[in-house]
């Protein structure tokens, strides 16, 4: 970081205060809170007993929250990996090919980063449904034999919730990478192809180097997404059906509100906060690492 | 330079995809203008209906009101302490400005639990500082690290200039600085606005009587009471979706840059 501009000043105290004042009272404390209402087995109405480590324990040992964390793992190839495929194919052609339509195209894309998740939701499951449209084309198609109520199936609803998430990452990283592929002189395109490469070559040589920062960027994002996917399952499956689709950020809301078991539901909130951490600053560290 | 050929794959291919993201939202449209479950009434009557039926007024209000809030509130505070972070030296900085910076990372769903229990023995569940203060300290933490990254950048000479004037900080900050930062604050306003009125997680924790339903938490409620039927869900879902729809087309550039700005490390 350089250093600041302008003399020492003290008034800037008095500028913080307000904002850290709420800050420090609605998320630091409670985070601090949240660590040690973990470390106890807690109903949320009678005294909690001390439990030690045995709610962190639990994360790996049971068999549920073993689930859920793996569940949260699937979901991160459908929002990170499968939306940085589609989107580097999709920068790559915008950016190469001098297409009409590029502004309209920009702004579907990235529309359903802008739609409340329940909206999302509730399209997605009338998509879903027995007699939903995805179902219709398949009939179409005469695949009767593939139509199901999507969500309700146990091998394929994990699946489901998935893509729709690859539906809403998409056009972030697509739009995010874009930016990052218009930022490279055409110089290095020009020596490339003096060096007779294709536009196969030209993409792993050039563009692809060229976009690293931007891939950890939309790598993190997506990730973090992928991790804190509440609304959507809450309103699609409520993790079911069974536990085929909990994920860590349902637990931590069914744990606390519908099974009394407040210290496990924080163990877990804790858990996710320090794996998004770990996440955001090892990706970063790779990002900057590249740029120096 | 390019195939004739090659041109009309991309097109094939950005078109399927363009289909593809618009979908679900055609799907939702179509329903929500389309005939009404019960025979009879189409199109816009199916809004009526919804707002009657599944009470979307008050839930607009209440929407309305709480992003209004968190808005103002976080925006202001945003700006006050990101100029300090950004203009002033002072003891303790770096370490209060990465305070701040954890809570970018924060996730709701670690602090609601407890915060849900705090208020509830401090009998502050189910009032409208229940769902805004969170929402108030999340923003304000993105809101800092935002406006910090402007005032840094911003002309350091004319805050010279006006200080040797005799300028007090105050006048400063809100007549020589903030003029300029006028897209700083829309983009940091859109942002907040939208995560505001989208959020979930928080009013479903924080929130009991249906007077104080937002309306994604509103939606939700009805998709579970309200099942003979798809069209009055659909047009629902597009009164609670439109208001950022309509800023996003308006200010796309905005959402654009603050969302993919807003994750790159200055």
């Amino acid at each position: 970081m350089a250093a600041p501009p302008g003399e020492p000043r003290r008034v800037a105290y008095l500028y913080l205060l307000p904002a850290f004042a709420v800050y420090a009272v609605f998320l630091l404390y409670p985070i601090g809170r949240a660590v040690q209402i973990s470390l106890y087995d807690w109903d949320g109405l009678s005294l909690g007993t001390w439990a030690g480590l045995d709610n962190y324990l639990a994360i790996v040992a049971d068999e549920g929250l073993r689930a859920a964390f793996a569940h949260a793992l699937v979901l991160i190839l459908f929002y990170a990996a499968g939306p940085l495929v589609i989107g580097l194919a999709l920068a790559a052609i915008l950016n190469h090919a001098k297409v009409r339509g590029l502004g309209f195209f920009r702004t579907v894309v990235f529309l359903p980063q802008v739609i409340a998740m329940v909206v999302v939701a509730v399209a997605w499951r009338r998509v879903y449904a027995p007699d939903g449209s995805l179902n219709t084309l398949l009939g179409a198609l005469g695949l009767d034999s593939l139509t199901r109520g999507w969500l309700g199936d146990y091998t394929f609803a994990l699946p489901a919730v998935g893509v729709v998430g690859t539906w809403f990452e998409t056009g972030l990283v697509t739009v995010l990478l874009l930016a990052g592929m218009s930022r490279i002189p055409t110089s290095l395109y020009e020596a490339a192809r003096l060096d007779g490469a294709g536009a196969v070559r030209e993409f792993f040589a050039v563009t692809l180097p060229s976009v690293r920062a931007e891939i950890a960027v939309a790598v993190t994002l997506t990730v973090i997404a992928a991790l804190r996917t509440f609304d959507l399952v809450y309103v699609t499956t409520r993790g079911g059906p069974g536990e085929s689709t909990s994920v860590p950020s349902y637990e931590v809301y069914h744990r606390a509100f519908g099974l009394g078991e407040v210290g496990s539901a924080a163990a877990i909130g804790v858990t996710l906060t320090v794996v998004i951490f770990v996440i955001s600053f090892g990706i970063n560290r790779f990002a900057d690492r590249r740029i120096s | 330079m390019i195939s004739r050929g090659e041109r009309l794959a991309n097109y094939v291919i950005l078109s399927v995809f363009a289909a593809f993201a618009l979908y679900p939202i055609v799907v939702i449209l179509s329903a929500a203008l389309g005939p009404a479950d019960s025979g009879g009434t189409a199109g816009l009557a199916n809004f009526a209906a919804a707002w009657e039926i599944g009470r979307f007024g008050s839930y607009l209000r209440t929407s309305l009101a709480v992003s209004v809030f968190v808005v103002v509130v976080s925006v202001v505070l945003s700006i006050m302490s990101g100029y300090a972070f950004g203009t002033m030296r002072f003891r303790g900085r770096s370490l209060l400005f990465y305070l701040f910076m954890l809570g970018i990372m924060m996730p709701s769903e670690a602090v609601a639990v407890p915060l849900y229990f705090d208020l509830r023995s401090l009998g502050l569940i189910d009032t409208f500082w229940s769902i805004t203060l969170p929402q108030v300290a999340l923003s304000v933490a993105f809101g800092t690290f935002w406006m910090r990254a402007y005032f840094l950048a911003a002309n350091r000479a004319i805050v010279e200039a006006a200080r040797i004037d005799g300028a007090s900080s105050w006048r400063i900050l809100w007549q020589v600085l903030l003029p300029a930062a006028r897209p700083a604050v829309v983009t940091l306003t859109v942002l907040v606005f939208m995560w505001t009125w989208n959020e979930f997680l928080i009013p479903l924790i924080m929130v009991t009587s249906e007077s104080l339903r937002t309306a994604p938490l509103g939606l939700a409620f009805f998709q579970g009471q309200y099942t003979s039927g798809f069209t009055l869900l659909a047009a629902g879902s597009v009164i609670v979706a439109t208001p950022v729809v309509i800023f996003y087309l308006f200010l796309q550039r905005h959402f654009v840059r603050g969302l993919l700005q807003g994750a790159v490390r200055e």
